[in-house]
Order: structure tokens, then C-alpha cells, then sequence
């Protein structure tokens, strides 16, 4: 009986310890918790196919999160990152923000680079009901209708279709007009999307598709491509292509002369500086799409300063040198994720998609007003045209005056040089 | 048209053949002389690629050039590799699974290794002939893909004569077949096969520098090439030489023919069907002994 007292009376204080020094220790803690840093997490493809594109978005991710913390970070937080390598892999990514939410316990989250990176993310966030910016996603959200998605590339409301429309109305405004087309597209999601929307545009316009062939990845080859478009003779060529096949597809043109009114179109590889410069002068002509270029009319406020930052930071990481074409978008989204913080005051996810969907943010890469779908409400693909490219000059696509933009009108630095010679 | 279009798509072909048959020698040699699954092989070809890229761009010097200058390097760091994966795996007879897993890892470290250093941008060479062209009637030839075609046929010729003429050739075609055989010749097989690795891997040299000048190369780009090189080795018939240019010819053909009448995504497809058909009737390939 005296012994189980004595347990009794041992319980009672060790307790009232416990609960004393809970007691004293929990307003520190909060205090503490307010000093905490904001924890971003995302996934990022550090290796692999993409990792090109990947790595400048980190520098420049990177950039915004020294600006935030230099100038007092978010709600009065620092900012920290939490990311991990997705190595191109779509199959990791549900791995990764699992762990992130479920581990790391961030307090927000972006996407990794690019469409298979973005797409295998959705179900996770979505079920937690984040807020998800994603970076450079083509027509994501199309199948996920998920009202807190927010996407920076400016493709606009019909993601698809807009990519090549610019395309298509410069063709339009053409006397006399083209007639045919020839179609070519990558084998892989992001090129068959672009090409797709492209198809339709041209029936649209009332082409007649005269070719209209996929290629897959591992062509070293461009030239029976190229010769068979060219005994097609269409007036237009459209190519949906990464990197190799935009190379391979350019060199090829000019070897075997292919010389349609119009050749371009949704060739990645030819915004980015290593290509261009080895390329030269066998770009000029070539219209394609673009995000941003150093023309006078897209010197938004604060973009030289990043770019500046930027290529500092690009030296010796063998990822693009001039950094034109995504890592302003990669701090453009994070841009508009600290402002909506900062807006509504809190970390409330459902508050922060609130104020993007009604607020017109004004980024380096200009002023960026989302849609209902979450893609910019209104599409600035551009439409640039290659001018005056001189052989093995990196430095000249620096300024203005190499790719002159044609299309959207509002943003337009130049005419069109109609045909393509 | 149709004739123009025809006789452009063989003579292309055979110039595509001839790069995949730089390719895919050094892999014929490993997988058919010594038994080793060297699925780095492509790996090796890229870092013959990045070799090719840093002394045309430091030193100016032409491509193909910089890929024979760096074939020593190349061999030595293939006989090292043999001591290596000898000393690990196939002197405690592990060599089947682990071997294999050991050339999957050091393609992996090849690969981030590249990355690190290099960085993952796109890499390309210049050269006065890229972009040029030769025309012979209405036959429009692109000296980007005659030069690897004629640089491939005078390294397949050489390793060609090299193994069917000189003794220690002939010992690494024997290695293969029977070691204590060679033994008895008076030739260290262990030797004869770091040797033959050496040779693989200096192959791996040109046939990066080739690449580089047909297209843009970054670190992963080898893993697209796996898939077609072995089904080149294997329908050549494994390890021979002449088997290998002759199914490395016959692949480019049929992939420039479907790619200029069909569609180029059916390109890759027909190819593995070449290979299925062809080892159903003759499951040693096309050149393989019995």
C-alpha cells in the first residue's frame, strides 16, 4: 500500500515537471517558430536530359532567394530551400514531394523543370490543396482542372494551340499566302503537344498538311527527314524538336537546301546561347518561339540587373551562359510566390490562390496575369525571327537586333523578313 | 523523284552506317572477343565526344584529329580498366552478373562525372567542312556525315588487319575461344585481353570525335546509342569485324529508307526487326561461327 503511494507521489511530480517546463518552454518555442525560416520545397532535374535547364533554374531560384533574404525575406521569416535531384525522372517525383510534405515539412512548394516533371507532382499537391507554381509546364492542368495551379511559361489560356498561333498569323498576314505545310515533330510529349496544336492551327488556316511524320529520340541522322519534306515542297515547315533534332534539323536544311517561305517553329535548343553561337549566321531567317530576348521593348524593371547576376553565377557550371530563355521565368515564379505571401500576410494556401488569380504581378519577365486555368490569361509565345547572325559570336546575342520579335503585335520590335532565304 | 529520292536515302544510310560501325567496334570487340558486357561502351564514345570538344576548342585543332590524338590516353585508361575489373571480378570467376553491374556503375560515374565537371549545357565542334557539301548529279553528299563515314572505314579496316595479321590480334580472336590453348602458345591471356580492352576503349576516342561532329553531345546522350549498338554487335555475329561494318551498314540503310519513305519514328523498329528475323534463321548472326 505505502509503496504504491510512493509511485503515486513519484508520478505526480515528475508530471508536474513535465508540465511546469512545458509551461515555461512553449512561448519560447513559438518565438523560435516565427524566427523560423520559410521552407520551399521542390524537385529539380540536376541531371539527366534536362538537367541543362534545371540547373540555370536553381541559379536563378538561388538569386531571388538571396534578393528575399537580403531584404528582410517573407513575413519577416528567412527563406530556406529544400530540394532534391528528380534526374529527368518523372517516376521519382511523387517520391520526392511526399517527402518533402511529409518529412522536410515545407511551408511551400514549387515544380521541378518541365511538363514530365510537373504532370507526376499533381495528385500529391493537389490532395494537400497547395498552392503549386510550376515552371514551364505545357498544358499541365488541362486534365487535372486544379484551381491552385499557376504556371509562369507564357503560353497562355489555350496552351496548345497559342504555342504555334503567332506562327500560323504571321503566315496569314503573308500576299500572297502559303499554302502548304510540312509537319515534324520529336517523339516525345512536350514536341507532339506543340506539334498537335500546330496541326490544328494550319487546318484552321485552311493548309494542306503535306507532311507530317514524327522522329524518335537517338536520330543522327536529319538528312532522309529533310529530303523527304523537301520532295513535299511545302511553303511552310513546322518542327517541334529538342535540342538534337533542332540542330540536326537546321544543319541538314541547309546542306540539302530546303528552303521552304517559313521554317521554324517550336525548336527548343535554338534559345539557348552554346547553340546559337555554333549555329551562326545559318539561323538567320529561322522563325521560332521564344520567351525572352534583349530587345528594347522587353527591358522590364529588374531583369538586366538578374540577368547580370545570373551570368556571374553561370561561369564554370557549363549551363547556358546568357541565360535568356528560362532562368528568368525560374525567378519570375518565385517572384510572384513571395508577393502573394507578403500580399495576404500568412502562409495560407487557400488566401494565396485567391490573390493570384485576381493580381496582376509586375515581374522581370514583365506583368504576369493568370487565367482561371492558371496558364497567363493572355498568351506572350513570342514569335522571333534570326537577323544579321555572324559566324562564332557569342557576345552579339546579347543586344538587341539578332532576333527581332514579330509576334504578339504589342510586343513587336521588327517586321517580318518574308521569304525565308 | 522517286529514284532521286531512292539512290539519296542508301548513299545517306551508308554514311550513317559507317558512324554506327565506329560505335559499336569497340563493343564488338569486348562482347565478342572477351566476353565482357561493356554496356559503358557509349559512355566512353561521349567522353570521346567532351575529349574532342576541350582540344578543338583550346587548340583549334580539327576534330577527327583531336579523336586520334587522344587514343592513347584512351587505351591506357582501357588496359586499367581490364586490371581492374580482373582483379574484382573475373579472376574470382564473378564475372557474368557482377561484371555487368560493375559497367552499368561505371557508366552511371562516367556520365555524373561529365556533368560535374563539364556541366549538362549542349557541346559542339567547329570545323571548316561542317555544313559544306558534294554533289554528284543530284546526289547531295554532307561532308558532316562523309567524314565520319571515311574516318570509320579506315579505323574499322586497321583494327580489321590488325587482329586477323599480327600475333597478338590472333591472340585476342583466341582469347575467347580457348585460354589454355593460347596458354600454351606462350601468350598471357590476362595480358591479351587488357590489350583487346585497350583497343576497345581507344576506339571509344574517334568514335566520340565522329558524334560531336554529326551533332550536339551532353553527358547522357550515350544511353540512346546502347539499344542500337548491341543490336549491331549481336546481328554482325558477335566479335567479328567484318560483321560488324556489314550489319552497322545494313541498319543505316534500312533506317535512312524508312525514314525517308515511312516515317522516321519506324527507323529504330525496323532495325530490331533486321535482328529478330535474321537470328531466328541464323541465331549466330549474320557473320558468327556456329
Amino acid at each position: 500500500m505505502t509503496r504504491v503511494n510512493k509511485v503515486d507521489i513519484r508520478t505526480w511530480v515528475l508530471s508536474g515537471i513535465l508540465m511546469a517546463s512545458i509551461a515555461i518552454w512553449s512561448p519560447l518555442s513559438s518565438a523560435a517558430r516565427a524566427a523560423e525560416p520559410i521552407k520551399i520545397g521542390f524537385s529539380m532535374a540536376l541531371t539527366g536530359g534536362l538537367a541543362g535547364a534545371g540547373k540555370a533554374a536553381l541559379i536563378a531560384m538561388e538569386i531571388w532567394r538571396e534578393d528575399t533574404n537580403k531584404a528582410g525575406g517573407l513575413l519577416g521569416r528567412q527563406i530556406e530551400f529544400v530540394y532534391y535531384d528528380d534526374a529527368t525522372s518523372p517516376a521519382k517525383v511523387p517520391g520526392i514531394y511526399t517527402k518533402l510534405l511529409n518529412i522536410d515539412k515545407v511551408d511551400l512548394v514549387v515544380s521541378s523543370y518541365g511538363t514530365n516533371e510537373i504532370a507526376p507532382a499533381m495528385p500529391i499537391i493537389m490532395r494537400k490543396k497547395l498552392v503549386f507554381l510550376s515552371l514551364f509546364g505545357l498544358a499541365v492542368n488541362d486534365k487535372f482542372n486544379y484551381d491552385r495551379y499557376f504556371q509562369i511559361m507564357p503560353s497562355g489560356p489555350v496552351p496548345k494551340d497559342d504555342w504555334s498561333r503567332g506562327f500560323f498569323e504571321i503566315a496569314s498576314a503573308q500576299n500572297p499566302k502559303p499554302k502548304s505545310i510540312a509537319l515534324l515533330s520529336a517523339d516525345a510529349e512536350f514536341a507532339r503537344n506543340a506539334v498537335a496544336g500546330a496541326r490544328r492551327n494550319a487546318k484552321k488556316m485552311g493548309l494542306k498538311i503535306v507532311y507530317d511524320k514524327t522522329y524518335p529520340p537517338g536520330t543522327a541522322d536529319f538528312s532522309p527527314i529533310v529530303r523527304a519534306i523537301k520532295a513535299t515542297a511545302p511553303d511552310m515547315v513546322y518542327v517541334g524538336s529538342y535540342p538534337p533534332g533542332s540542330v540536326g534539323m537546321v544543319k541538314s536544311a541547309n546542306e540539302l537546301g530546303l528552303k521552304p517561305k517559313m521554317f521554324g517553329g517550336g525548336m527548343v535548343g535554338l534559345q539557348f546561347a552554346s547553340i546559337q553561337k555554333n549555329l551562326g549566321p545559318l539561323l538567320n531567317g529561322i522563325i521560332n518561339y521564344d520567351f525572352w530576348v534583349p530587345e528594347p521593348n522587353l527591358n522590364f524593371p529588374g531583369v538586366k540587373a538578374f540577368l547580370k547576376k545570373y551570368q556571374e553565377k553561370a561561369k564554370g557550371k557549363g549551363v547556358d551562359p546568357l541565360g535568356h530563355y528560362l532562368p528568368p521565368f525560374a525567378y519570375a515564379y518565385l517572384q510572384i510566390l513571395g508577393t502573394a505571401v507578403e500580399a495576404v500576410g500568412s502562409l495560407d494556401q487557400g488566401k494565396i490562390a485567391e490573390h493570384m488569380h485576381k493580381t496582376t504581378y509586375n515581374t522581370v519577365v514583365g506583368p504576369v496575369k493568370f487565367g482561371s486555368n492558371g496558364e497567363w490569361a493572355k498568351t506572350r509565345v513570342l514569335m522571333v525571327q534570326f537577323r544579321d547572325v555572324k559566324p562564332n559570336d557569342l557576345s552579339q546575342f546579347e543586344g538587341p537586333g539578332k532576333r527581332i520579335i514579330l509576334y504578339p503585335k504589342e510586343w513587336k520590335s521588327g517586321n517580318v523578313v518574308y521569304p525565308y532565304k | 523523284m522517286f529514284l532521286d529520292l531512292f539512290l539519296n536515302a542508301v548513299v545517306a544510310g551508308i554514311l550513317l552506317g559507317g558512324f554506327y560501325a565506329a560505335v559499336a567496334l569497340g563493343l564488338s570487340i569486348t562482347v565478342g572477343q572477351l566476353d565482357i558486357v561493356n554496356i559503358a561502351h557509349p559512355a566512353f564514345v561521349i567522353v570521346g565526344s567532351y575529349t574532342t570538344y576541350i582540344i578543338n576548342e583550346s587548340l583549334g585543332l580539327d576534330p577527327i584529329l583531336a579523336g586520334v590524338l587522344a587514343t592513347p590516353v584512351f587505351f591506357v585508361g582501357g588496359v586499367l580498366l581490364y586490371r581492374f575489373y580482373y582483379v574484382s571480378f573475373e579472376r574470382t570467376g564473378q564475372e557474368s552478373l557482377s561484371g555487368l553491374a560493375f559497367f552499368f556503375g561505371v557508366m552511371f560515374i562516367v556520365e555524373v562525372v561529365l556533368i560535374m565537371v563539364y556541366g549538362v549545357d549542349y557541346r559542339l565542334v567547329e570545323a571548316e567542312y561542317i555544313g559544306k557539301t558534294i554533289q554528284f548529279g543530284f546526289i547531295i553528299i554532307p561532308i558532316r556525315m562523309l567524314a565520319p563515314f571515311l574516318m570509320a572505314s579506315v579505323m574499322t579496316l586497321g583494327v580489321y588487319l590488325y587482329l586477323s595479321r599480327t600475333f597478338n590480334g590472333r591472340a585476342i580472336l583466341a582469347v575467347s575461344q580457348d585460354r589454355l590453348a593460347l596458354q600454351l602458345m606462350g601468350a598471357d591471356p590476362v595480358k591479351i585481353k587488357q590489350l583487346a580492352l585497350g583497343i576497345a576503349v581507344a576506339t571509344a576516342a574517334v568514335a566520340g570525335s565522329l558524334l560531336i561532329i554529326i551533332g550536339p553531345v551532353e553527358p547522357s546522350v550515350g544511353r540512346l546509342y546502347i539499344g542500337r549498338v548491341f543490336a549491331i554487335v549481336i546481328l554482325g555475329g558477335m566479335g567479328s569485324i567484318g560483321g560488324t561494318m556489314t550489319a552497322a551498314l545494313m541498319i543505316g540503310v534500312v533506317e535512312s529508307l524508312v525514314a525517308t519513305f515511312y516515317g522516321p519514328s519506324w527507323a529504330p523498329a525496323v532495325g530490331f526487326i533486321i535482328l529478330l528475323v535474321t537470328l531466328a534463321i541464323r541465331p549466330q548472326g549474320l557473320f558468327g561461327r556456329a
